[in-house]
This record gives structure tokens, sequence and C-alpha cells, in this order.
């Protein structure tokens, strides 16, 4: 496997022990869970105990603290492995995030500790609902002020880690005559009344990754758990994305990579017309374009991460960084499947896995399009 | 529990090819590793201080970057770690190399101004798979050992009992301390790293015992070291020839085929 240069020695050692651990805990039985769409959340758990709790959380919170880099080169080990393995592990703090940006010192010290190694909570984010995807300020979820409370009443669904997390941070519109300066967020917990889990989504792809609605149902949270002021929601949810966006498609890397070593090790032994077709420059010049695309792409998500890490959020690196990386990633797969012929059409063999995990990657946290929209108004601006 | 776990780096010889014109180990691009029996000793360290408490310090002669084996070995848990190495060490046989490293464990004793209760080390190298090290580390020291061991069965402040591999089972022996233990493959796996532990041993400083600091304690006989302290004289090395012919010996019945095989061998004179 080619590998990115610039990794410090620190964060070639940390990608060490996630291979390792992976080939031991996961590649065994990633091709069951996958079959069965089972999210292995004790591995996941197992793993984190090696100290990958609160990756992303300061340390003064309790949580570990690595630079956005090393956690985009841990999240591409992952993915090598297995996709939706590196999505359950990614969104451990995704609902954290808000209160990091806009909570005060009071929720970041209660809540952050929560994601340690002491706390192992799993937090995630529900903004997507039955009607709004890419559009998520059209929110129909409602909260309502009563007292010192607000009672949420609403639908989530594609809830990554759903059915396994502890926390949720949701989005909830409290001025509908607002449009998004209407919207709010707040922290609540599973065992609160009137929350349920809904449906685990039987996806095509990332199977491994629990998918699920999330019905809130008359929920009554406390006023201290909003997380900054009221209306405020929606601009936190952007300026998370715009930390967030560079480097979230990086496990798509991780399993170009998977799909690169995999189709060079095939085209090297399978023989046909009595040489290994990896002789053939037909194949060749298809393996060239195919690491071609991923060196970009690692190199793209390497300088995003670094942007990230200086505290430039530059919305137009980020958008080009997670369109062109899961559109090439898809199609890195799609040729290495080509590669396998019809071994790659087959269940039995690693490859038509990778082919449907690599698809969610332009679908998924703002889509192709959605980016494409992005970076061309960025381009021509206000006219 | 003063415990100590003699470490070695090796080329992986799973990845290792044979020049097929000069019969020798072509290690160009192969890479290094922890030995592997190292790593079951180093697991069976770590559970022996989760059992009694204390400390584990592991040991490595070699070249500078067998460091890479001591920063592994404190990424899982060894509370510090110590490089044997100098130009007077190399070429070393394993009586020179357990001389030597016997006084090291001495050096390291005088360093840390404790001696250790036990001193662990796999049972062979797997670049060199002579098994000889441990024994004749424990026969300098006259120290009590105990091989092919695959289990600490319990330990306290004066004597260790251990689970050994025998060819029928296991025995289980007791020792009294200070004992080596060289380790066979064990029933589990050497724990993983943790982030904190591997993040602090890549900033560690290890310290570095040169041969010239061991002869200016009078911790060494030089003599006995290197090329000159080495009895053993490698004549030859080859690759065996692999026979591939394969008789199947099929008989009408079983016992018919098994009498079969008694008279094939013994006509060959194998038996």
């Amino acid at each position: 496997m080619s590998q990115y240069q610039l990794m410090t020695d620190d964060q070639k050692d940390l990608c060490a022990i996630v291979h390792d651990f992976c080939k031991k805990k996961v590649d065994p039985y990633v091709a069951e869970w996958d079959e069965k769409s089972f999210c292995p959340i004790d591995t996941v758990k197992e793993l984190m105990d090696l100290g990958f709790w609160g990756i992303d959380v300061p340390e003064e919170y309790g949580g570990a603290d690595l630079d956005v880099s090393t956690i985009m080169y841990i999240r591409m080990a992952m993915a090598y492995h297995d996709a939706g393995f590196a999505n359950t592990f990614s969104a451990q703090t995704f609902g954290w995030k808000p209160v990091l940006l806009a909570g005060s010192e009071e929720q970041k010290k209660k809540w952050g500790s929560l994601l340690s190694e002491q706390g192992r909570k799993f937090w995630s984010m529900c903004i997507t609902e039955p009607q709004s995807g890419s559009d998520a300020g059209n929110c129909k979820t409602k909260a309502v002020k009563d007292g010192d409370d607000y009672i949420i009443t609403g639908n989530k669904c594609f809830v990554t880690n759903g059915g396994v997390a502890d926390l949720y941070t949701v989005t909830a519109c409290t001025d509908p005559t607002k449009g998004t300066h209407g919207i709010s967020l707040f922290i609540i917990d599973r065992n609160m009344p009137g929350v349920s889990v809904g449906k685990h989504e039987n996806k095509m792809g990332i199977r491994t990754s629990n998918t699920t609605d999330l019905a809130l149902d008359e929920v009554r949270v406390p006023a201290a758990n909003m997380i900054g002021e009221e209306g405020t929601g929606f601009k936190t949810i952007m300026k998370m994305l715009s930390r967030t966006r560079p480097t979230g498609v990086a496990p798509a890397v991780g399993v170009a990579e998977r799909a690169i070593d995999l189709a060079v090790e095939y085209s090297r032994n399978r023989l046909s017309f009595g040489q290994p077709i990896g002789k053939l420059e037909g194949i060749q010049f298809k393996l060239a374009d195919m690491e071609m695309k991923l060196e970009v792409s690692r190199s793209q998500l390497a300088y995003s991460a670094s942007l990230v890490d200086k505290g430039i959020y530059d919305t137009l690196v980020g958008s080009c960084t997670k369109c062109f990386v899961s559109e090439a990633v898809l199609d890195i797969c799609l040729q290495a499947q080509q590669i396998y012929g019809g071994y790659g059409f087959s269940k039995e063999y690693p490859l038509e896995k990778l082919v449907r995990d690599a698809r969610i990657y332009s679908i998924y946290e703002g889509s192709s399009e959605i980016q494409r929209y992005i970076i061309g108004k960025t381009l021509v601006g206000k006219l | 529990m003063n415990i100590a776990v003699c470490v070695k780096q090796v080329p992986d010889t799973t990845q290792v090819k044979i020049d097929p014109v000069t019969n020798t180990l072509v290690r160009e691009g192969v890479p290094s590793i922890l030995n592997p029996f190292d790593g079951f000793a180093l697991e069976m360290a770590l559970r022996m201080k989760d059992l009694a408490g204390g400390t584990v310090t592991a040991i490595s002669m070699g070249p500078p970057q067998a460091e890479a084996v001591l920063r592994e070995s404190m990424a899982v848990g060894a509370d510090d770690a110590y490089l044997v190495s100098g130009r007077a060490f190399g070429g070393s046989d394993t009586l020179a190399t357990s001389y030597i490293l016997s006084r090291a464990v001495a050096a390291v004793e005088e360093k840390r101004g404790a001696k250790f209760d036990v001193v662990f080390c796999g049972k062979q190298a797997i670049d060199g798979d002579t098994g000889q090290v441990g024994p004749e580390m424990a026969e300098h020291m006259d120290y009590a050992q105990i091989t092919y061991a695959t289990e600490v069965v319990s330990c306290s402040d004066n004597k260790v009992r251990i689970r050994k591999e025998t060819a029928d089972g296991y025995d289980v022996l007791e020792a009294a301390l200070p004992v080596v233990v060289s380790v066979t493959k064990t029933p589990f796996e050497l724990r993983f790293p943790t982030v904190k532990k591997r993040l602090a041993a890549n900033r560690a400083q290890i310290p570095v015992i040169t041969p010239e600091d061991m002869e200016a304690q009078s911790l060494i006989d030089l003599a006995r070291c290197g090329l000159k302290g080495s009895p053993t004289k490698v004549k030859k090395s080859f690759t065996p020839v692999r026979n591939k012919v394969c008789n199947v010996i099929e008989e009408d019945s079983l016992s018919a085929s098994a009498v079969k095989l008694i008279a094939v061998l013994s006509n060959d004179k194998k038996i």
C-alpha cells in the first residue's frame, strides 16, 4: 500500500495500532457483520478502550485531544478494514461538536467527560428529517418553552449510531416564523421519557454502521440542555460543518487503499492467456488511473486537515475536498471491481462490499450536488 | 516485583526469501519486528506485574535501530527500557550474547538501584532459532531457570509458580527468586498498545549501555564478547533440498498399510 509520506511517526504508530487491532478483531468477522447489517459496537468500544475515547475532545474536558490530521489518518486506517466500523467510531463525538463551539463552560465540563474512557458514551447528531435532508433549515421538529423546560416533538431519520448512542444533539424549531434563525440545538438523553429509537435502516453499504430513526414524543428537556442562545442552532451547525466537512470524507481513502491493494494483488496472481493480467497494459493503465486519484485525494485531505488544524475554516476547500474525494473513491472501487471481473461481482469476494460502501460518500454529509452548489456559489458570488 | 524482559529485534522471517545462488537470507526490504516469543514473554511479565505489582523493564541487545522494539515494549506497558549496544558486542554467538545480557542485567540493576526478581525471555529468536540464550543467561547468573513457560500460576515475594509445556502436557514448577523464565508460545497474545503509552514511548529517553561503560564499571570481560568470545563457527549455511516425491501407501486395510509402511521405512534404513 502506498502511504502519505508526510505522516509523523506518532501518526504512523497510532495507525499501526488500528491496523493491528482490526486485522485481529474486524477482518475475520466483517463479511458476516455486513451480511447481517450488524453494528459491532462492543468491538468498536474495545478499540476505543486503547485510548481512542473522546478523540477530538480537549484534554481539559476529559478527552484524548488529538489533532484533526491525526484523527483523519486513524479513521482512514479503520476504513481500510471496514467503512462502517470507521463510521461508528467517527460519530462517537459528533453530537458533542456543537457544545464545543457554542456551549457554556459548564456544559462542556459536564458533558465532555461523558465521552472519555470513564464515561464511554456515544453521542449522535440528529439533523435530518423525513422531509428535509440537504435543506436542513426545513426543520419540523418543534421545541415549545414550558417553564424551565422545552417540550420537544418530532421525527429524526438517518441518525448515525441512533440505536447505540446514549446522547443526542437535536435541531428543533423554537420559532417557526424566523426560518433558520428559529432553529435551536438541544442535548437529549436517551433515557428521557418520550425518546424512542425507530427502525434500523437496511442500507446498501456501510451496513455495519447503525443508522436509525429517532422519535421524540413530547420530550421534556431542561432549558439548561440548550446549546447556545435560542435561534442560533442553524448557525452553529454551519460553523460545525466548516470544521468537519474538510476531513469528513477521509474514511473513503481507506476504502480506496483497500480496493487498490486487492486489485494489484489480483492482477499479479490472476492468469489469463497464460500470463498474469497485471502484465497487460490495459490493466496497468487502469491501476495507474486509480493510484493517481488516490494520491490526489489523500494529498487534498492532508491539506484540508492542515488548514483546520491551523484554525483556517475554508468552505470552498471543504466542499472541493468532499466532492472530489467521494467521487474519485467510488470510481477507484468500480475500476478495482472491473479488474476482479466476475469475482468482483460475487459476494464471496471483498470487492463487491467495497463498491457498496464507497457509494455513500457522495451522498451523505452533503451530497455532491450540494457541494457543487456551494463551490459554484462561492466562486460567482452574489450577482 | 522487579521484572526484566529481554527482547530482540528480528527480521520478519515470514517475509524473508533465500537467495538461490548464495543460499543466504535476503534481508533487504524485510521489515524488522519484535521477536514473537519475546512478545509472549513480555505479555507474561506484564501479567505478573498485574498480579503482583512492581515494574517491568525491557532490555535489548542490538544495533541502535533495535530501540524500536524497546519503544514497542513501553507502548504496551513496560515501565522503562535499556539498549545494550556497541561495536565490541557485534558478532556474538549465543554464549557471548547470553554472557553480555547477563552482565547487562547487572548493569541495569546498578542503574535502577534494585535487583530483578524475575528475568523473562522468549524461548528462542526466530532469526537464529537456537533457544540457548535464556538457559545460558541463568547459568551465567547462577539463577534458577524455568523453560518452555506458558503461564504464571502464582507469585509471591520469594517464589514463583510457572506452568511449563512438556512433550506430554504440562508441569507446574515452583522456583525461588531470582529466576530466569524462558517463554514459549502462550495461550494469550501480547496486548495492544494504548494511545497514551504509545505516544509516551515515542518521547521516552532510552539509556544505552555500552561495552565501554560496562568495562569501566568492571561489570564485563570484553574478551568474552563479540567474535573473540564466540566459540561457534558457521562453516556453511544452505537451504535443504525439498524432495517433493510422495509415495502413497494404500493397501486393502489400514493395518496392511501400516505393515507396508514399516517395511518400506525399514528397507530404506529410516527406522
